[in-house]
């Protein structure tokens, strides 16, 4: 039953499994699903086990079961959402203007009419009234929760929250918190035993009193601790200021993270040359060359950037888009010594990888392995850090 | 404290008798997806995985089954040191070895050095009892899944005394996770998940007033109003929740406090704000006031 249901989750990428399917089915073959609300519920607490894929879970649901629920009457809704002064907030100045010209009877009437009109124009598929931000319904994209018509899926209900898509903030493919920065470094460690010894070692206690005829031995040995050491090094150039809310979040899970052994930070523009910034407002600076020298190989660079600028800023002596900087090397040679001094560089991109396809992003990506600066992005750079070498 | 019922709305009366048994309790505010997540696990005998904000109830949610069923709960706190063994039991060698030198018991017994963890307790009750194993993402990576085989199996094996305990009853188990590190997939395979959701204004009004029957309407509105706005505010490091929430309304009845102050003044804003900086953030930027008292006054009880 609803097989082709589950084969829609995983073409969503939700990982179900059959165990879970089978779960679904007990709980169907035994009556506790009478209606398609409860089996919405139902099927997403057995089915989905994170909220990241609750999204995808709505969006296979409403396309599974589109059209199944009893038509309800949709202007209430939307005359509640029209109602309510609040939903006013989400829209822009020039929308707004378009309301306050209108008075609610009119509008009610202006929106009664395109809904026939709709009606007769698209049977079938799903449509936003005056979807493209013209017309007074056109706020589809101010709001999140923003009321979906549906052309053939009227109902309430399940496929309604469905379509609310209200759990859209916690995909994981797409948005990025402090904390769920923090989780995805949470697991960059490596534990070894340092420092006193001051935990027990129980087998080695008994191995000892046993060879000791029972008078009693106590061993201690050191206590685990991540020595991960992890150097951070951001791209804070033009290019980066409409990502600088994700760098900013990035940086402030690493620096919150009390884990790392050590942590280190630099900033540069648009590319690595003789000197990294330590504070980008003072300027200043720290060379290049005395931190390789200074940091040993065993550290774990995590470089932020869009990798992204002039040809000649990467390849050229000079090159630097800062003419006080004056590079003699290009920066190329100073990302590549970056590259071959640590073991473990990955490199983040708030870009999306379809933007990825610039000589210069190419070119440093082959120098260090490039992920997308999202969480997944994230935990597959973590992953290639813990790499043992 | 009064009691308010908790009306279910829209619920179908089904056949299966064993279905729908937790409606809530008089002090628990459960929306209807988590009283059917919390139903099947318990007709379908799957642990319930419950995960959201914290401060939204997730520990409450296994207070509130047990109260609502009439059956014992029993809570497992789980550390970054617990050991999946512990909830089993422990076997006190330290005990047994000092008795061996030093005591009069008879050591030949060692029965009395087993001890019973949370997971064995809740298996040998004779009663069925509801066990929380709560934050259960504390533990090492591997905790979920060494309680794999005894979460589905409800039965573990003494090799000491060779006795293999069985559930009398198989426990009601609820288990509370912050998602701080990744649970094992063999791990989730097996339970039925919730994600509490931040309530929205209206369940908010709803759970308050479970918890401040007797609350004035207006000094209600008005703090709903204050909170939401404090939740928007995306420089603080810890937004205020709903236990924060409700410790503040307390404060506000205890204080006296009138409604036209609650929006204005946000007294004792130190009980919604616990870190240092979201405090002085809030203090300084928004209010535009000094901070009273000294630096220690985290609180704001001096207001």
């Amino acid at each position: 039953m609803f097989a082709d249901f589950f084969y829609a989750l995983k073409t969503r990428k939700v990982p179900v499994s059959i165990t879970e399917w089978m779960t679904l089915m007990e709980a169907l073959s035994k009556g506790f699903i009478s209606n398609l609300d409860e089996f919405y519920y139902l099927g997403r607490a057995i089915l989905v086990k994170s909220e990241a894929y609750f999204d995808q879970y709505d969006v296979a649901f409403q396309e599974y079961f589109r059209g199944i629920e009893a038509p309800a009457d949709i202007p209430e809704q939307v005359l509640d959402w029209l109602k309510d002064p609040i939903n006013r907030m989400t829209l822009t100045e020039a929308e707004k203007a378009i309301f306050d010209t209108m008075n609610f009877d009119e509008l009610l009437r202006e929106f009664e009419k395109r809904l026939a009109e709709q009606k007769e124009q698209h049977d079938g598929g799903s449509y936003w009234i005056g979807r493209g931000g013209t017309g007074p319904f056109g706020h589809s994209g101010s709001h999140p929760a923003g009321i979906r018509i549906g052309g053939e899926s009227k109902g309430r209900g399940a496929i309604q929250i469905a379509q609310q898509r209200k759990f859209l903030n916690y995909r994981s493919d797409l948005t990025l918190d402090v904390r769920q920065i923090k989780t995805a470094l949470r697991r960059l460690r490596q534990l070894s035993r340092t420092g006193p010894e001051d935990e027990l070692d129980l087998e080695e206690t008994i191995d000892a009193t046993a060879k000791n005829a029972g008078e009693v031995e106590l061993c201690w040995t050191r206590t685990r601790k991540n020595t991960v050491k992890l150097l951070l090094l951001m791209d804070v150039g033009g290019s980066m200021v409409p990502h600088a809310k994700v760098c900013s979040q990035l940086f402030s899970a690493a620096h919150s993270q009390s884990h790392f052994k050590d942590l280190q930070y630099y900033y540069f523009h648009n590319c690595i040359y003789e000197s990294l910034f330590r504070d980008i407002e003072r300027q200043v600076e720290v060379s290049t060359e005395n931190l390789l020298h200074t940091l040993g190989p065993d550290y774990k660079v995590i470089c932020v950037g869009d990798a992204r600028m002039a040809i000649q800023e990467l390849t050229e002596k000079y090159g630097a888009i800062y003419y006080y900087q004056r590079n003699e090397t290009p920066g190329i040679i100073w990302l590549k010594r970056i590259a071959e001094h640590f073991t473990h560089c990955v490199w983040l991109n708030p870009e999306e990888p379809y933007y990825w396809n610039h000589p210069t992003v190419l070119v440093i990506s082959k120098l260090f392995p490039m992920f997308e600066l999202t969480l997944d992005g994230l935990g597959e750079a973590v992953n290639r850090l813990n790499v043992k070498r | 404290m009064n009691i308010v019922q908790i009306t279910i709305i829209g619920r179908l009366t089904l056949p299966n008798n064993d279905f729908d048994q937790f409606m809530g309790s008089a002090d628990y505010v459960a929306d209807e997806a988590l009283r059917n997540a919390v139903n099947v696990s318990i007709a379908l005998k799957r642990p319930l995985l419950v995960r959201g904000e914290p401060g939204t109830g997730k520990t409450l949610l296994a207070h509130s089954i047990a109260k609502g069923l009439g059956k014992r709960l029993i809570v497992w706190n789980i550390k970054s040191t617990t050991k999946a063994q512990e909830g089993l039991y422990v076997y006190d060698t330290v005990q047994r070895l000092n008795d061996s030198r030093f005591g009069d018991s008879d050591i030949s017994d060692i029965k009395q050095y087993i001890k019973l963890g949370k997971l064995g307790q809740a298996f040998t009750s004779p009663e069925q009892v509801v066990l929380l194993i709560d934050e259960v993402d504390k533990a090492d990576l591997e905790f979920p899944n060494d309680l794999l085989n005894e979460l589905d199996e409800m039965s573990f094996h003494i090799p000491e005394t060779n006795e293999t305990m069985v559930a009398v009853h198989r426990p009601i188990v609820v288990i509370t996770s912050n998602a701080e590190k990744e649970l094992p997939d063999a791990f989730l395979r097996r339970c039925i998940f919730h994600f509490i959701e931040f309530p929205d204004p209206n369940r908010m009004e709803e759970i308050i007033r479970v918890h401040f029957p007797d609350i004035q309407n207006n000094l209600l509105r008005e703090a709903l109003k204050a909170f939401y706005l404090l939740r928007e505010i995306d420089e603080f490091r810890k937004k205020p929740s709903t236990a924060e929430l409700i410790d503040w309304i307390r404060a506000l009845t205890a204080g006296g406090i009138s409604h036209e102050q609650v929006f204005k003044e946000v007294p004792f804003v130190g009980t919604l704000l616990k870190k240092e900086t979201d405090y002085y953030h809030f203090v300084t930027r928004r209010m535009g006031r000094r901070p009273s008292g000294n630096r220690t006054d985290v609180y704001g009880m001096l207001h």
